[in-house]
């Protein structure tokens, strides 16, 4: 091929103009591929027309620009040439924006009552923790009562006296742990039915012959007692024991009538 | 990055690569439209609907039919055609002759129409000097107006051939111009 003659044609200039048809077209990119002189050739007769047609501009203020290609193809929203659509478009997010406003504060709310609840919640359970601890306190406390009674009772110098129930009341006992060398004795009381209103169990050590009774005392607060174990002094020398119900504040000596439990301390 | 990578890029719808070819080749656009619409508002808001166009059927263009230019030229011109032809412009009763080339140059240097020229006559001038009324015509036509060979041969009244090989010569004459501007 005659490269400058197929140049000097002038097919070139209409290929550039766009008046080719499509095989052409095809041809003559064919050619530009293989020789350099028309692909040269084709960019400066672009370039003498792309001077022209720019000389033939006209000269503008303020154009569009491509701001307003943006928006038309939707890479970007709107600014300002548009209202309607715009002002829709406004309101929707708007009413969305404040729908998102409300539903967020109703939510900040829910959330506020619900730590609230939640913290009044850890109170009543610290509260709770406290009595359960006091609780445990106490009942720690009433384990080691329980186990100085239970050694007092154990100790090798208590001799144990069972009182049987007498006619007033047969069902009736009791029994007198009696420790000689501290002159103390406990009395378990839990067989003896709760006093009356007024009256009151009186505990009497007896000498048998003659018989003389020497009260030791009285079981005082007898119904509010939980264990009904009662620690009286009894520096006596004791044959017998009696409990016999009295007035309150006790007698000068046992009413007969009243003994509810009797019991002789074996002599060994 | 070079005019290839360019289109590529615009083809899968790079942005950016659409940006720099808008800004490439916006002038040359609107001033083609400006030749047929004589508005030069109207013919900014065709350049704007050309270069949508064009983003929006990038797909349709391949190096094979021909320079992307071309290809925008083609669509630009075919919009400010389209816009002539309808019965909405054609109500405003404008002259369309294609003497606008020659018009221009043979007017002074006034803004007759508001909205029309505003161009910078002396530019434009200086481009198209020492060359003949037929060489504008035949310009006109080809490049901005779109006419085919044979319609331009018809029009002018010359043989097809020649068409070719006239246009060629008064193309050479212009990048002579440039050529002389630049040195």
């Amino acid at each position: 091929m005659e490269v400058e003659k197929y140049i000097a044609s002038g097919i070139l200039e209409l290929y550039v103009a766009g008046l080719l048809t499509e095989e052409e077209n095809l041809e003559v990119h064919e050619n530009a591929t293989q020789h350099i002189e028309i692909k040269e050739e084709i960019l400066a007769i672009e370039a003498a027309i792309r001077e022209l047609t720019q000389a033939v501009a006209p000269i503008y203020q303020k154009r569009k620009g491509f701001d307003d290609i943006k928006v038309r193809i939707g890479e970007r929203k709107e600014s300002k040439v548009i209202q309607l659509p715009k002002e829709k478009k406004s309101n929707l997010s708007t009413y969305i924006g404040w729908a998102a406003a409300v539903i967020f504060g109703a939510g900040l709310g829910w959330f506020y009552v619900q730590n609230d609840q939640l913290k009044s919640e850890i109170e009543i359970v610290n509260e709770q923790n406290e009595v359960l601890e006091q609780q445990i306190f106490e009942a720690r406390g009433s384990l080691t009562n329980t186990e100085e009674l239970l050694s007092s009772l154990r100790d090798k110098d208590v001799s144990v006296i069972s009182l049987g129930g007498q006619e007033v009341s047969p069902d009736s006992y009791a029994k007198v742990y009696w420790n000689k060398e501290q002159k103390k004795v406990l009395i378990d009381a839990q067989g003896l039915p709760e006093p009356p209103d007024g009256m009151v169990y009186q505990v009497w050590s007896l000498k048998m012959d003659p018989l003389t009774p020497t009260s030791m005392g009285l079981l005082e607060d007898f119904a509010s007692d939980d264990n009904k174990v009662f620690t009286l002094n009894n520096p006596n020398e004791s044959e017998a024991f009696g409990i016999t119900l009295e007035p309150d504040g006790g007698s000068e000596g046992p009413t007969m009538e009243q003994l509810y439990t009797l019991g002789a301390v074996s002599s060994s | 990055m070079d005019l290839d990578e360019l289109v590529t890029r615009f083809q899968k719808k790079d942005v950016i690569a659409f940006e720099k070819l808008y800004e490439m080749y916006w002038e040359n656009i609107c001033g083609v439209i400006n030749t047929v619409v004589r508005d030069k508002f109207l013919a900014e808001e065709i350049a704007q609907d050309v270069f949508t166009k064009i983003w929006n059927k990038s797909d349709s263009y391949s190096p094979s039919k021909g320079r992307f230019f071309t290809w925008v030229l083609n669509i630009a011109r075919n919009a400010a055609i389209d816009k002539v032809r309808s019965k909405s412009y054609k109500n405003q009763q404008k002259n369309l002759s294609a003497d606008y080339f020659v018009g221009i140059l043979n007017r002074a240097d006034v803004n007759e129409q508001p909205n029309e020229t505003t161009i910078d006559t002396s530019a434009l001038k200086k481009l198209v000097l020492n060359l003949k009324e037929k060489c504008l015509e035949i310009i006109e036509m080809l490049y901005f107006r779109g006419y085919t060979q044979k319609e331009a041969s018809h029009e002018l009244d010359i043989p097809l051939g020649t068409v070719k090989t006239r246009n060629r010569s008064c193309i050479s004459k212009l990048r002579e111009n440039i050529t002389l501007e630049w040195k």
